[in-house]
């Protein structure tokens, strides 16, 4: 694979939901790429598709046509449970109430993930401690989400989302919970994972400030792309 | 291991919750084992019958007694080598609820009821005495009566202070045995009907006719209703058991009810237990979403619902199965003497776990099918 070559690449996407037995057009017709390390910011107002798009991208939606390459692999053509292995190894996943298993504690939370995978118990053991040092937590392993406060909570799901090493992260409004204080410890942790790491970040939301953390925006209104976004 | 994990916590999520529907299983296991015991020791007495004894009487109801007149014809058929008679008296001991059977029989009565063992200076004593008893042991150990006491009885079939004079005790043969009846003799009872002009005299509830050969049961009892055919009263021979069997079908109704009943309670426990788990799998619809999008399989999601649906229906069911012989020994105390074999049996026991068992599995299907194949993005709406 040239160097050059985008990691997801978008050609000609739609998609559309089913609604009462009516089709509501959700994505017409996008095409996009997004570079490898590089952190987009998915900008648009509320309704206008960011979070589809997100989850086509992320391999938890299948698009009606077009074609959709992450990693240099067409994923609109797997089948369900070869997503889900897809998804495994090349995704994290961040989302706005972090959706943390509450029965789990910032350890095993971390963990999850890597109970898919072929790691010994001392090597789960090493990765989680590593991660959960590298978010801060390390004094908080043995806490349950909901003894956690919103911001300590978001860390523990991108140590989780950043546990497998995946190519991708997504993240859906990941600050859309959070204090401006928090949101902004969150924000400076995605950008030093995408730097320090060199971690593709898909970043949907619709927050200025956040979306000036990324080095890329994209701009969606009512399904369609908008080449030359308003100014922010 | 962290499948377990999962499972065991997300069951004590809802402490109360699971704590209601582990009782109910508790209760639900339980009570389907009583029951069950009820049914079978209903039958208990029934199986513990002899085979070679006969039972003779009318063939038109039990109601209808026979002459005694018969008793001779009777012996005189092959095979036979006792005839001994025997009347339900019906009497009650102080009150309705301390009910025990009592029989006025004739002494041979005691030679053809081997299992219940007698020493000849009791069955002498009692020979003798026109108002004498034979009580067995658990109805003597049951009211503290003893050789010698005065025993009233108030007669209901035959109404009066009736007293009897304890001359025996007699001892079932082994445990199985039901030793709670009381025996008096037939002819003291003839002799108070011979004085009321109104009531027949010289009648027997039933013969109890012993055969020299258990498998040749059917040829004698056709062989001696053939005496009585066209008769005035006809008779019915059968064995023993089967004479019990009758008896016993006469609240076959009653015995069916119980046993609905029984197989009720194990479906409002199932009603209650998908309700459960419906309700939770609801609840958590978001994280199997989360599960399914962090690379977890639809049969993991599954998996995560019948685990815990299996692991309340195990605790649950367990603690019913545990305490079951215990309710059944304490219920045998309280209940006295009316079901003297009140044992919960094996077939009980494996009942009980194979309904507590499709309890769990029944019960998680649905919502275990439905968060399986949820789609991600809907699941993970669902929770924003
Ligand atoms: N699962 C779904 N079923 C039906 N309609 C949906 C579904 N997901 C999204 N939509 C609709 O698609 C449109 C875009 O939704 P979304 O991508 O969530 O927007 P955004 O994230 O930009 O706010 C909305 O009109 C929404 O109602
Ligand atoms: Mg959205």
């Amino acid at each position: 694979m040239p160097a050059t070559q985008p990691v997801i690449e978008i050609r000609n996407l739609v998609k559309s939901y089913h609604r009462g037995g009516q089709i509501v057009p959700v994505l017409t017709n996008i095409t996009l790429d997004i570079q490898r390390g590089e952190f987009t910011a998915l900008m648009g107002p509320s309704g206008s598709g960011k979070s589809t798009l997100l989850n086509l991208i992320a391999g938890i939606d299948k698009p009606d046509s077009g074609m959709l390459r992450v990693g240099g692999l067409d994923i609109t053509v797997l089948n369900e449970g070869e997503l889900a292995d897809w998804r495994s190894h090349n995704v994290g996943f961040v989302f706005q109430f972090y959706n943390l298993m509450p029965v789990l504690s910032a350890y095993e939370n971390i963990e999850l993930p890597l109970t898919l995978t072929n790691l010994t118990r001392a090597e789960r053991r090493e990765r989680v401690e590593l991660t959960l040092s590298m978010v801060g937590l390390s004094d908080r392993a043995d806490h349950y989400p909901s003894e956690l406060s919103g911001g300590q909570q978001q860390r523990v799901a991108i140590a989780r989302a950043v546990i497998t090493d995946p190519v991708l992260i997504v993240a859906d409004e990941p600050t859309g919970d959070l204090d401006r204080q928090s949101a902004s410890d969150i924000l400076a942790m995605l950008q030093r994972l995408n730097t320090e790491l060199d971690t593709t970040i898909v970043m949907v939301t619709h927050d200025a400030f956040a979306a000036k953390t990324a080095r890329c925006m994209v701009y969606l209104d009512k399904g369609e792309l908008i080449l030359q976004p308003p100014v922010i | 291991m962290h499948t377990l994990k999962l499972i065991i916590r997300n069951a004590l999520r809802h402490k109360i919750r699971t704590g209601l529907t582990v009782l109910g299983l508790l209760i639900a296991v339980l009570a389907y084992g009583l029951l069950q015991t009820v049914v079978d020791a209903w039958y208990a007495g029934a199986d513990a019958a002899s085979k070679t004894r006969l039972i003779t009487r009318s063939s038109i109801s039990l109601a209808f007694t026979l002459p005694i007149s018969y008793e001779s014809r009777i012996k005189g058929v092959e095979g036979v080598t006792t005839v001994a008679r025997s009347t339900w008296f019906g009497g009650i001991y102080k009150e309705p609820k301390n009910f025990f059977p009592q029989f006025a029989v004739t002494e041979n009565y005691i030679d053809l009821y081997g299992e219940y063992l007698l020493s000849p200076a009791e069955r002498l004593a009692w020979a003798r005495d026109r108002k004498g008893a034979l009580i067995g042991r658990q109805l003597a150990d049951q009211y503290g009566f003893k050789v010698g006491d005065v025993i009233p009885i108030r007669g209901s079939i035959y109404p009066g202070d009736w007293q009897f004079v304890v001359r025996g005790i007699f001892e079932g043969s082994d445990e199985t045995k039901i030793t709670r009846h009381l025996l008096f003799h037939w002819e003291y009872l003839n002799e108070w009907l011979v004085q009321r002009p109104t009531r027949k005299a010289n009648q027997t509830g039933v013969f109890v006719v012993g055969i020299d050969a258990p498998d040749r049961a059917a040829a004698v009892s056709r062989l001696v209703d053939a005496q009585f055919q066209n008769s005035v009263a006809e008779t019915l021979t059968e064995t023993e058991q089967a004479f019990q069997l009758a008896f016993v079908s006469m609240s076959n109704e009653i015995i069916a009810a119980i046993r609905v009943v029984s197989y009720v309670v194990i479906l409002i426990i199932l009603a209650v237990m998908a309700n459960t788990m419906a309700m939770s799998a609801r609840e958590r619809t978001a994280e199997y979403a989360t599960l399914k999008a962090l690379g977890f399989g639809p049969g993991f999601i599954a998996w995560l619902i019948l685990g815990e649906s299996m692991a309340i229906c195990v605790v649950g069911g367990g603690a019913g199965l545990w305490l079951t012989p215990h309710a059944a020994a304490a219920f045998k105390q309280t209940a006295g003497g009316i079901f003297p074999i009140f044992a919960v049996s094996h077939a009980t026991v494996v009942a009980q776990v194979a309904c507590a068992l499709a309890v769990g599995v029944v019960a998680a299907i649905v919502p275990a099918v439905q968060a399986s194949r949820v789609r991600i993005v809907d699941g993970l709406r669902a929770a924003g």
